[in-house]
């Protein structure tokens, strides 16, 4: 294995061997179909993006009024951008504080394998095979003051009718609700495909020498588990910073641009307002934030579980 | 040297003869309709490609958002269409700024564009030239629920002003009526108030005055008079519980299904609001009435209490399009079609003196309004460009809430304006 790169084989001989093995074809044949639509769909547009975002350009024809830095001067003393940055701040912070535990919680429920473990798993995992526009309907129905569920409870209780999503302190509660009722069930799924693979042998040595059940939970279930909950943690952060479908038919970012998340707010404020130039700013600022995201997270989080 | 010229003259010949009858084809792209719209659209193809050999129309329709954001594209692209649907304005202007339009004045048959009136001409012109057609004209109105205003006692032939109208809110009110409906998420139906009121308050003229940049622009005090009336009005709390929350397809059923006496809206709404109400009936037409956006007292300046707000939608031709395009085009518009469209209802046509067939009582109620109209602005979140039309329509829905002052609304839509 090592003499492949022996130095004291000259560069010739090595071309030679690397053509003979196969391992040059292999790479002429398997990376240009990967490499080209790579460039094509994921770096061309975003160089693109990069370069529209220096200009005040309304989609028509060649972006040609140069700005400099003025999108991004705009877009960070927007006060609505503010607001969807901080939004989907709490969206990280829900996934990670609320919607994870629910998920281990419940997977440490149903990760054996019975029929009716089964038949819950499913209907946990429900709600993630939804399509999001159509939960988002379905939430809105939900949360309807005249017709909907809010609606039979609150005159149930004998509460005048109530409208969340239009209340710009609770709707935004309201769209959390509905992200962690979706998005549970995903990470769920990860952490019974982890738990199952922990050795049955362990756990039952613990409860031998007497460890209860939540101590074998802490000490035995969740170590062997931790690479999964990293995985899953930085599917969240991800999943968190890329939250658009659910609200656009639950909200639309109102009321009074409220509820936006960054996805939501470029769409709004760069696609349907034809502002191309700013809306790519917009990309370019999130892109930016989750790729320092996903480093840091790789090197400091990803790492250590591997380790 | 006999053989190869005389292939070659065959040749020629054949390109000739094969380019003298080939297929133009015009295309066309429409926000999408419904059926009946559809099939008055395809019958006007039908019958020009019946008369101009070799020619064929091809409609295509998108769905409204979807066009808005797609028709940039598509215009940079080869698979432009070579006419498409517009509601005029400064999102013309901006086309032909950015060279995708092309000028028809030429094109159009001899004395053509005097069939149609100068207003709705205008909406498609940019520096005297003529870059597409108008096709109809649409009107902002108070839908009223009659049966409502008289359980509450409220006589709409007397509203007249801006505080009339506010005294018949609380009348309502005072009855326990919910006096108005409104799609609140969507934001556009409540930038109509904002609109109306800058118009009435501020003349005719405001809005092109306020583009020039002439009396403070959008921070003329005809602006700010139009947010401190709306609030005047929002004040009483005049819409349905969760109206922010309430799209404008909920609130047009709700009106439908007698859940308030008003509903601010174009004439379009006739047909479509029946469709959603709970019975799939609505009002009856006995207890339906029109009430025109009632005039201010002591406006900031004169002559706003004519105008009306609308649409002057149509179509605009592109810059790639064939001579056939526009003369389709003008084959559409013309009186007989017009008058077609009219007599199916479908919508009211620009055209003068082909309304005349028509026969729905409010359709002629709106036709009359625009022909007496002083002026006849088309929306704002249209008339000037995605950008600023979604800042008006942000501040209105802000202004109904209380959580903007009239003055940070006016100063919004400048800065938007600056920045377009």
């Amino acid at each position: 294995m090592t003499h492949a790169a022996d130095p004291r084989l000259s560069a010739r001989a090595r071309l030679r061997r690397a053509l003979s093995n196969g391992r040059v074809t292999a790479v002429l044949i398997l990376l240009p179909p990967a490499l080209i639509l790579f460039t094509l769909f994921v770096m061309l547009p975003l160089g693109e993006s990069a370069w529209f975002s220096f200009f005040n350009w309304n989609g028509y024809g060649a972006p040609e009024d140069f700005v400099g830095l003025d999108n991004y001067e705009r877009i960070l003393g927007h006060s609505v951008f503010h607001t969807a940055a901080g939004n989907t701040l709490k969206i990280v912070a829900i996934s990670l504080v609320v919607q994870m535990p629910l998920a281990l919680f419940l997977a440490l429920l149903i990760y054996r394998k019975t029929p009716t473990n089964a038949l819950f798993r499913l209907v946990f995992f429900l709600p993630y095979i939804l399509a999001e526009v159509a939960a988002g309907l379905i939430w809105s129905f939900v949360f309807d003051g005249n017709y909907g569920v809010t609606a039979s409870i609150a005159q149930g209780l004998g509460f005048e009718n109530v409208f969340i999503l239009s209340d710009p302190d609770w709707a935004f509660a309201a769209i959390m609700t509905v992200i962690v009722w979706k998005y549970f069930g995903f990470h769920m799924m990860i952490y019974i495909a982890a738990l199952q693979s922990v050795p049955e042998d362990q756990i039952e040595a613990a409860r031998i020498e007497g460890a209860r059940r939540t101590q074998v939970v802490r000490y035995v279930q969740i170590p062997h588990i931790r690479p999964a909950i990293a995985v899953s943690a930085f599917f969240a952060i991800i999943g968190a910073l890329q939250v658009f479908d659910v609200i656009i038919p639950l909200t639309n970012g109102g009321p009074s641009n409220q509820t936006h998340t960054i996805v939501t707010y470029l769409y709004t404020f760069g696609l349907t307002r034809l502002n191309i130039g700013f809306g790519s700013a917009v990309g370019v600022i999130l892109f930016v934030g989750a790729v320092t995201v996903a480093i840091f997270y790789q090197r400091i989080f990803m790492k250590r579980t591997e380790a | 040297m006999k053989y190869p010229s005389l292939a070659l003259a065959a040749a020629l010949s054949a390109l000739a003869g094969g380019a003298a009858q080939a297929q133009t084809e015009v295309t066309v792209l429409r926000v999408a309709v419904n059926d009946e719209q559809q099939a008055y659209l395809e019958q006007i193809a039908e019958a020009f490609e019946a008369q101009n050999e070799g020619v064929t129309v091809s409609f295509e329709y998108v769905a409204n958002e979807a066009y808005k954001s797609r028709l940039p594209t598509l215009l940079q692209s080869d698979a432009r269409p070579d006419v498409f649907y517009s509601w005029g304005g400064q999102t013309v202007v901006e086309q032909v700024e950015a060279g995708f339009l092309q000028p028809i004045d030429a094109l159009l048959p001899e004395g053509f564009a005097d069939t149609i009136p100068e207003a709705g001409l205008q909406a498609y012109m940019v520096e005297d030239q003529l870059y597409g057609l108008p096709q109809y004209a649409t009107e902002v109105v108070f839908w009223t629920n009659t049966a409502l205003t008289d359980q509450a006692g409220v006589d709409i032939e007397a509203i007249e002003s801006w505080d009339d109208f506010l005294a018949a809110v609380q009348q309502l009110k005072d009855a326990g009526v919910t006096p108005i409906v409104a799609g609140g998420q969507d934001k556009w139906p409540l930038h109509f108030y904002w609109s109306y009121l800058a118009l009435r308050e501020g003349g005719p003229s405001v809005i092109t005055d306020a583009m020039a940049g002439e009396t403070g622009g959008f921070e003329n005090e005809a602006f700010i008079a139009a947010g401190r009336e709306f609030q005047r009005l929002t004040e009483l709390e005049p819409f349905q519980p969760g109206y922010i929350a309430t799209t404008y397809e909920t609130a047009s059923g709700m009106f439908a299904d007698g859940a308030g006496a008003f509903h601010l809206m174009g004439d379009w709404d006739y047909l479509p609001m029946r469709e959603r109400s709970t019975s799939g009936e609505g009002l009856p037409d006995d207890q339906l009435a029109i009430l025109s956006f009632p005039a201010v007292t002591d406006p900031v300046a004169p002559g706003g209490e004519a105008a009306t707000l609308g649409g002057i939608n149509g179509w605009a031709v592109s810059n790639s399009a064939e001579p056939e395009a526009v003369e389709f085009l003008a084959f559409m518009m013309n009186a007989e079609n017009q008058r077609e469209a009219g007599r199916q209802e479908l919508f009211i046509p620009i055209a003068e003196g082909t309304a005349d067939e028509m026969e729905n009582p409010f359709y002629i109620e709106v036709a009359e309004h625009i022909a007496a109209s002083s002026f006849h602005q088309i929306f704002l979140d249209q008339f000037l460009g995605a950008s600023v039309g979604a800042t008006i329509n942000d501040i209105s829905a802000d202004l109904a809430q209380g959580v903007m002052t009239p003055e940070d609304a006016a100063a919004q839509v400048q800065e938007a304006w600056d920045f377009r």
